[in-house]
């Protein structure tokens, strides 16, 4: 794996400068594909709330999979397609050229882009979309991903959100946040004096589940994002964690633990009746479900110390599925059911590892971070998300399952961890 | 000698008990155990008077014998190694006078705090607080105290009393604490 580093940061956007995140990519692929996305045209008297072709070329750039070209080094600026002049791309050793305008009209705006093969010498994309006032930045994601599906074969995520939790250093507030996956639009949804830990989605991305500590114990809870409900879900008698929502919504899998006995259960979410999964002496926790929807992974600590099982809901069997090193924990699985991610401790230290399911090849993700955790996988699997310590903060870092793409979202203050990926909003 | 007369009105088992007790943690009282004790033995077979104020004194040793305990009941955080949850050695006089304490007070409860360090897992470590948690409780249970006085609770690697991402700052974090909810 040969490490090209991009150039640390970016694009300075009116809007970002209040954001808690910011993107740095600190390793792109060193196949990226180099694209030239040209300022948009505009129409308006005053200048756009969202520069959005800079959001654009923000996003490409972030996935580690295109490598921009930075607006000062453009021969031309061409807005429409009778200007744009292959020969200057084509000296720029560009690969594709985006173009695009943006118009305002009665109800908002209109976004008008054209994605260029300047090899072949031709048009490969021309699309319009159309937005409201507020949604200028959605627009931009938006183009992304059509522009990123396109070009890569991978539907793109840059429209998805985050939820983390942020603490400041005395641990004596906890923040649970909804942000875009670029880290921009920070909103807080819950605030607690109390432990926030373990938020996790819904598959239709209308509400999260999460465990707080406001009884002085922990307890499940779901909050619908859209009207900010909340309601205490399981609550039971010992230690309520880990949700996890079945891939088709209808079944919570959970932990139980009466009497410090961890076990892995299973909640219907229409009934309320609860299944219990595992029954071991030992640590039974942090289930998730595979994405057939009737296996769950989880940790346990029945081998001594923690590995990561697999288990069939259907006939309560059990089998191990890691086995290198003695720590091994969390696991997540990417949508294609092909990569398990956990955390992995080698030689003293907590990094984030990839399993190829069907091989069982084992694959280290990451080195330059410490204190590694809470790796969630971007819906469509490129990425993963994760809590890791740097300078004694704990910040977001995220790497592409491939090892490949590495970029950091630092915080401004306190640390932010138990990082969730959406899944994509349809 | 006051400390001489005391040490003879010493009951057995009570004696055996606060010896134990200075055994294994290194305090005040370990001078006066190990020291004293053989002197009384010898004392007691020549001055037969001094068994007279031995009921007198023998009120004086209760209290004195409370205090030690009460001191050893200020001792309320527990720690433990990395990834374990059984006790170590020298927490256990402690926990043997908390145990103590709430046989003797059938009213009095306690919640039992277990925490983790920053290292693994989030909900892993919640899972290990909880353990270490039962691990108090066990102890506390077979030492004469009631489950319906214990209740457990997990924290994992929420509330460290340490911000550092060191040893020296794991080594405290991973720990139970004893809270007192009534006495």
């Amino acid at each position: 794996m040969v490490k090209h580093s991009l150039i640390v940061l970016m694009w300075l956007f009116a809007s970002l400068s209040q954001a808690e995140l910011l993107i740095e990519v600190t390793q792109g692929k060193q196949s990226a594909i180099p694209v030239a996305v040209v300022p948009f045209s505009w129409n308006g008297s005053s200048a756009l709330p969202e520069d959005v072709s800079a959001i654009v070329t923000n996003d490409l750039a972030s996935s580690g999979y295109f490598r921009t070209l930075a607006t000062s080094n453009m021969i031309t600026q061409p807005h429409q397609l009778s200007e744009v002049i292959y020969a200057d791309w084509s000296r720029l050793k560009q690969d594709f050229v985006v173009i695009g305008s943006v118009e305002l009209q009665a109800d908002g705006y209109a976004v008008q882009f054209h994605v260029m093969d300047v090899h072949q010498q031709v048009e490969i994309l021309r699309h319009r979309v159309k937005g409201k006032a507020s949604q200028l930045r959605d627009l931009a994601h938006y183009i992304s991903d059509y522009i990123f599906k396109k070009l890569t074969g991978v539907p793109g995520v840059f429209s998805t959100k985050l939820i983390y939790v942020t603490t400041n250093r005395e641990r004596s507030r906890f923040n649970l946040n909804y942000a875009d996956a670029d880290g921009a639009r920070e909103q807080l949804i819950y605030s607690s004096k109390h432990p926030i830990i373990s938020p996790a989605w819904s598959p239709d991305a209308k509400k999260v589940a999460y465990v707080s500590f406001e009884n002085g114990r922990s307890e499940i809870f779901f909050q619908e994002l859209a009207t900010g409900k909340r309601e205490r879900v399981v609550a039971f008698d010992g230690s309520n964690s880990a949700p996890a929502f079945s891939p088709d919504g209808t079944q919570l899998a959970f932990v139980l633990s009466k009497l410090g006995n961890p076990d892995i259960y299973v909640m219907d979410l229409a009934t309320r009746k609860i299944e219990r999964m595992t029954n071991h002496y030992a640590i039974d926790t942090e289930p998730q479900w595979d994405v057939d929807g009737r296996h769950l992974f989880f940790t346990s600590s029945r081998a001594g110390g923690p590995q990561v099982y697999k288990l069939d809901t259907a006939n309560k069997e059990v089998v191990r599925v890691t086995f290198e090193g003695g720590y091994n924990a969390r696991a997540r699985i990417t949508a294609d059911g092909r990569k398990l991610v956990y955390v992995h401790k080698a030689n003293d230290r907590f990094h984030i590892a990839s399993q190829d399911v069907k091989s069982g090849l084992v694959h280290i993700l990451t080195s330059e971070t410490e204190l590694d955790e809470s790796p969630s996988v971007a819906p469509n699997g490129s990425m993963v998300i994760y809590a890791a310590s740097e300078a004694n903060r704990s910040i977001l870092a995220a790497v592409s399952v491939d090892g490949d793409v590495k970029f950091r979202l630092p915080s401004k203050y306190g640390d932010v961890r138990e990082p969730a990926w959406s899944p994509i909003f349809q | 000698m006051q400390t001489t007369a005391l040490y003879k009105t010493l009951g057995l088992a009570f004696g055996a008990m606060l010896i134990s007790a200075c055994a294994s943690k290194g305090d005040v009282n370990e001078g006066a155990g190990s020291t004293v004790a053989p002197t009384a033995t010898e004392q007691q077979a020549e001055d037969t008077n001094a068994v007279e104020s031995a009921g007198v004194n023998g009120e004086a040793l209760e209290a004195e014998a409370n205090e030690a305990q009460a001191a050893l009941r200020e001792q309320t955080v527990f720690y433990f190694d990395f990834d374990q949850s059984t006790l170590k050695s020298e927490g256990k006089a402690a926990l043997m006078a908390h145990a103590a304490f709430l046989a003797a007070n059938p009213a009095a409860s306690v919640v039992l705090e277990g925490h983790a360090d920053e290292r693994g897992t989030v909900e892993y470590n919640l899972a290990l607080g909880e353990r270490r948690s039962m691990t108090v409780r066990r102890f506390l249970m077979a030492n004469g105290a009631n489950g319906s006085q214990l209740k457990v609770v997990s924290f994992g690697e929420e509330r460290p009393v340490m911000m550092g991402h060191d040893e020296g700052s794991y080594a405290k974090n991973r720990r139970v604490e004893v809270k007192y909810q009534s006495r």
